[in-house]
């Protein structure tokens, strides 16, 4: 009853289509869950932006740990864990999904069991494939499980900090890719197809495309979808990538949100300013960061995060260097000048008032404000920055109280122009 | 008489400042902030009121700001310690300056133009490192009336020199160099200069320099290390400690139209 009679205070709009994701969520946890008993189909636990269209291929399901971190962030499960894996040597100011995941691995437990009736863990892998184009502690996070479960990890080791991308960036991750095969081969049992490879290429191109179409429905003011709302709708587009049902998906959300843009019935109501949210999201906090951005009457409706998965290069006729080029092209691992230009692009594209850089602890590669970026920006831009300090899933690194006088301090700011 | 109150409830102390309608000043009251902001901020209101010839009958506006401002069940509307302390340094220094505010728990670096609009801000992170309560920490420890340290640090021969960011392992530093025969006068002096190199981190210090808060107001020596040290004379305001509430009592007679 009380959570009935909070869900009725919040102002928070409501996004129909949620039900219907809630559902393919459902169905795709269900399906691993099912598989790790039968042991078939095989399991691949894969980085967020690993190789998934050919672990698809190879007729592994596919399991995204980074996913479950951000679940074990926003059920506010992660503090919990913690403490478990730095007790095993894992310091606190490493990735906190790492942390996170791995302490509830260790206590045996997981969000996945309360949302989920009849599951009791997360699905065990068969074989765990990184690219440590998000971070070198994915590779860590694997190993990790590895060694726990004695499981092959193996992968894909990127370029960082790229300008422009050389035909010598992408033969390299190209080889690595093909690499993977004959280990991949050898645990599904199946050999690779390379038609099949290129079949589920062309699904992820179809949903990144969609994926892209939602996020540029906020370019409209006022904006119908808050990044806060973007990061859980984003769920399809990281762990459904290369299905008919993700495509589906944001194809029903889509025209939701173009509805919402005809009708002029923004995610904030009477929308003042318009914010860019660069760096991770805080996950035990987005509702509460929702709420407080909606009584300051401003919209954060644009984000580096939620564009990360959105992989223009995606090409089935030319799938192996296509790949190699979306996974190398991400934001993530480009250099500052790239990365300055990207958020430049965007500030102009979706007509922003600032930039509120949040400098998440424990996420260094996502934290983009440490290298006097917002300071350059702001300078090139002449709009203001803020950065407020916190971290993805670790709430220890997050003052409530000076974030939140930080934000309302900056939309004042906004006020005085 | 119409007058207009603000209320700055911050981490330590609350303060209260009554203004009239030509921005003149008519009473101020500090207390210490204590576990119920919002007994602290009618305790600081009263004691502001008091003597003043102001009465409730011809109230016109409060504005809080300040750690506790939504604590303040009185007060008719809100605004960040942020633009009060602009606000505040602007109306007694009516040119671009740089404000460094070194409050009880949080420390503010905020530039504002010629206008008084403000460009920036930066506050210090989240831990306590380079504020008021870093400094209550350490007299706590070196078993010093907070009020004493300035006596003590003007007397210095030398500034000891401390090393660690944070206030609990400056804490242990410190019992390290009382072991090692230091003054007590230096290491005072020391702290002083970890609090000003904390606020030196958080922005380049353009322009004219203002400086504001309970530390400030407290501590004259302080605020002459820092001159030393960047070089340039700093402006400190008549009530150092009242510029966040005075910020509000301006922006009180502003939202009253006043």
């Amino acid at each position: 009853m009380a959570e009935k009679k909070e869900k009725k205070k919040s102002k928070i709009k409501k996004i129909q289509s949620a039900g219907h994701m809630r559902k393919i969520m459902a169905d795709y946890f269900y399906e691993l869950n099912n598989a790790a008993k039968a042991g078939s189909p095989k399991i691949a636990w894969c980085t967020s932006v690993g190789p998934a269209e050919l672990l698809l291929s190879m007729g592994f399901l596919v399991y995204y740990p980074e996913n479950h971190g951000a679940i074990l962030g926003s059920t506010r499960t992660a503090n919990d864990y913690i403490p478990v894996a730095n007790a095993i040597g894992y310091s606190p100011d490493i990735c906190s999904y790492l942390t996170s995941d791995v302490g509830a691995f260790i206590k045996g437990e997981t969000p996945l069991t309360r949302a989920y009736e009849g599951i009791e863990g997360v699905p065990k892998p068969d074989v765990l494939v990184y690219n440590t184009n998000q971070c070198r502690d994915v590779q860590e996070w694997f190993n990790w499980y590895s060694k726990e479960l004695n499981v092959p990890s193996i992968g894909i080791t990127t370029y960082r900090n790229i300008g422009e991308i050389h035909d010598y960036h992408l033969e390299a991750i190209v080889g690595q890719i093909k690499d993977l095969i004959p280990t991949l081969e050898q645990i599904s049992g199946n050999k690779f197809d390379i038609d099949k490879f290129k079949h589920f290429v062309g699904l992820s191109r179809d949903c990144t495309k969609l994926w892209k179409k939602v996020l540029e429905t906020n370019t409209a003011v006022p904006a119908p979808i808050s990044f806060f709302d973007e990061t859980i709708h984003m769920g399809p587009a990281v762990v459904l990538r290369g299905s008919e049902t993700a495509i589906e998906y944001y194809k029903l959300l889509l025209e939701e949100l173009e509805g919402k843009v005809a009708q002029k019935d923004g995610a904030v109501e009477e929308e003042k300013y318009r914010i860019y949210w660069e760096g991770m999201p805080i996950w035990g906090k987005l509702r509460d960061l929702a709420e407080f951005f909606i009584d300051l009457k401003t919209a954060v409706i644009a984000s580096t995060y939620c564009n990360s998965w959105i992989f223009d290069a995606f090409d089935p006729d030319d799938p192996f260097t296509s790949m190699a080029r979306a996974y190398t092209e991400i934001f993530i691992v480009r250099d500052e000048n790239f990365k300055e230009k990207y958020i430049e692009g965007m500030i102009n594209k979706y007509k922003l008032d600032g930039i509120l850089f949040h400098d998440s602890k424990t996420c260094p590669n996502n934290s983009n404000n440490r290298y006097g970026m917002p300071e350059r920006l702001q300078k090139k831009l002449k709009i203001p920055s803020l950065t407020i300090n916190g971290d993805l899933n670790d709430l220890r690194c997050y003052s409530e109280e000076q974030a939140k006088t930080n934000i309302e301090a900056f939309i004042e700011q906004l006020e005085a122009k | 008489m119409k007058y207009f109150a603000g209320i700055d409830v911050g981490a330590s102390t609350t303060k209260a400042i009554i203004i009239n309608g030509k921005k003149e000043i008519l009473g101020y009251s500090v207390n210490d902030s204590g576990a119920d902001f919002e007994v602290a901020a009618e305790q600081a209101f009263e004691d502001a009121k008091s003597g003043v010839g102001v009465v409730d009958e011809n109230k016109s506006f409060v504005l809080s700001t300040g750690y506790g401002r939504r604590n303040v069940q009185f007060a008719d509307s809100t605004k960040t310690e942020i633009s009060c302390h602009a606000k505040g340094s602007f109306q007694e220094f009516p040119h671009a300056h740089t404000l460094i505010d070194i409050g009880g728990q949080d420390s503010k670096i905020i530039k504002v133009d010629d206008s008084g609009k403000r460009i920036s801000f930066k506050m210090n992170r989240k831990c306590a490192a380079g504020t008021g309560a870093f400094l209550e920490e350490i007299a706590n420890r070196l078993k010093i009336p907070i009020g004493k340290l300035d006596g003590l640090a003007v007397k210095a021969k030398e500034e000891t020199q401390l090393g660690s960011y944070c206030t609990v392992f400056t804490a242990t530093e410190i019992l390290t160099k009382i072991r090692e025969g230091v003054e007590v006068e230096d290491l005072v002096k020391g702290i002083f200069g970890a609090v000003i190199k904390r606020a030196l981190e958080m922005d380049p210090l353009d322009g004219n320099i203002v400086m504001s808060g309970g530390v400030v107001a407290h501590n004259p020596f302080f605020v002459q290390m820092f001159s030393e040290k960047i070089g340039k004379e700093i402006f400190v305001p008549s009530l150092p400690q009242y510029t966040g509430a005075l910020g509000a009592a301006l922006y009180a007679l502003e939202e009253e139209g006043g």
